[in-house]
């Protein structure tokens, strides 16, 4: 059966038709059209699919379209601040060369925008804790952990 | 994704007579993290699920010295697990929920769920039996209250009758002479099921143990209690020796099997090593 989800996408009202059996992660790259957000294990296992829901990072894998209702998604698209404007942990990734293959890399990036807005100056263990259900399959986390401990830096003098 | 009808329930009896009226194809869906998983991997026959997550009531959490920690069927891990009662109180729930899943599992993942899975190395289920927990269950007729430990009739299966549905768990306060620990065995640390998990709660008075709940995980069809063990160390200073004694006694007393994770000689043998262990770690809230 199908049914309407209204839910706010990275600041914007939407509504998506969609079956009552389709994962989020299904309906904002089919039907929405949000591509960003990538499907990697498909089970919960690789972090890939991670978006913020009212907060709160979850594996849009394993979350149904239809439980969206009324909640606010953001996605990786939704990162940036502005056009042409990147957030200072993509810029980071960037100069660091944090993203090889880079299918992993929007998964980490809202894992780590969550993980900075909670914790400013993570420590290692903070940032392999927080990471842990995100897996890198190039193996490229030294550079994921220096770009986020940059960005962490950059992030805090822009505050002061 | 094997197609499936989604219902959304509005009370308990609704989700109750949902459950009863469309076949034994339904099921409850709560957190979702693993039903989603075994309709995709299809390792579990779904034609419909009724998400109970809009039933009001079900996601309070409570603490009074007297009754203890009550929380409701709708609490993810995550939120337990950030809670400042459950570390300073539940240190045992604590290692047990941070290391359910990830981070992300876990804000979906709730500890109900995971209980009612009914998983023999489920992370949840060996500390809270260990604290002699109880589970709230919901039918049309009546409500009844049963104690954890006799919860699970086996792999997957569980005392729950067609149309009986959990509404929480209470676990019993945490005194000033308990210690408590839970230490999971994998083969790494995060996103990994338990090859073994032990669950040690105990209270001491005037340095000797009062009370002690031994709790294993992932060696026997259900989590299991270690009674001879237990009764080893009660009243004893436990001492190194006597400790070490207990620890082969539970050996004896678990059931494990050789999976795909392990051997049931290694199962066997970490039991023996995590009994101590988990023994030890509990007893350093008195150091």
């Amino acid at each position: 059966m199908k049914r309407i989800v209204e839910l706010i996408i990275n600041g914007e009202p939407r509504d998506m038709t969609v079956d009552s059996c389709r994962s989020l992660l299904d309906a904002l790259r089919d039907d929405v059209g949000l591509t960003g957000t990538k499907k990697g294990c498909d089970v919960g296992d690789c972090g890939a699919c991670t978006v913020i829901v009212d907060g709160e990072p979850v594996n849009a894998c394993l979350m149904l379209a239809v439980e969206a209702e009324g909640r606010t998604v953001e996605t990786i698209e939704g990162l940036q601040p502005g056009v042409d404007v990147l957030h200072p942990l993509q810029d980071a990734f960037m100069r660091y060369g944090a993203s090889q293959c880079g299918f992993c890399t929007p998964g980490i990036l809202m894992m780590a925008k969550k993980l900075l807005d909670d914790n400013p100056r993570p420590t290692d263990e903070d940032i392999r804790f927080g990471l842990s259900g995100n897996i890198c399959r190039c193996t490229g986390y030294t550079k994921i952990f220096d770009a986020i401990k940059a960005a962490a830096i950059e992030m805090e003098a822009a505050r002061s | 994704m094997r197609r499936f009808e989604y219902h959304r329930a509005d009370t308990l009896e609704q989700a109750s007579r949902l459950l009863t009226d469309l076949g034994d194809d339904t099921f409850l869906f709560n957190g979702g993290t693993d039903l989603l998983v075994e309709i995709r991997e299809r390792l579990r026959r779904v034609r419909h699920v009724v998400d109970i997550k809009q039933i009001p009531g079900l996601s309070d959490i409570t603490y009074d010295e007297t009754r203890g920690l009550t929380f409701g069927a709708l609490v993810t891990v995550g939120r337990l697990e950030n809670l400042a009662l459950v570390r300073q109180r539940y240190p045992n729930l604590r290692a047990a929920f941070a290391s359910l899943g990830s981070i992300q599992v876990r804000n979906r993942a709730t500890v109900v769920g995971n209980v009612c899975r009914a998983s023999p190395s489920a992370d949840t289920i060996p500390p809270l039996i260990a604290d002699g927990a109880f589970i709230h269950i919901y039918s049309r007729t009546n409500m009844r209250v049963v104690p954890l430990a006799e919860f699970f009739t086996g792999p997957g299966k569980t005392v729950l009758a067609k149309g009986e549905i959990v509404t929480g768990i209470t676990v019993p306060p945490a005194g000033d002479n308990a210690g408590k620990a839970y230490l999971k065995h994998g083969r790494r640390k995060a996103m990994e099921l338990s090859t073994v998990g032990v669950a040690v709660s105990l209270t001491m008075e005037d340095g000797l143990c009062n009370d002690i709940r031994i709790a294993l995980g992932a060696v026997g069809a259900t989590v299991l209690r270690a009674p001879e063990a237990e009764a080893m160390l009660r009243g004893t200073a436990l001492d190194a020796v006597t400790v070490k004694n207990a620890a082969d006694k539970a050996m004896e007393e678990c059931t494990p099997i050789s999976n795909v994770r392990a051997s049931a000689d290694y199962r066997r043998d970490m039991v023996g090593v995590l009994t101590g262990r988990a023994i030890k770690q509990a007893l350093e809230a008195f150091a």
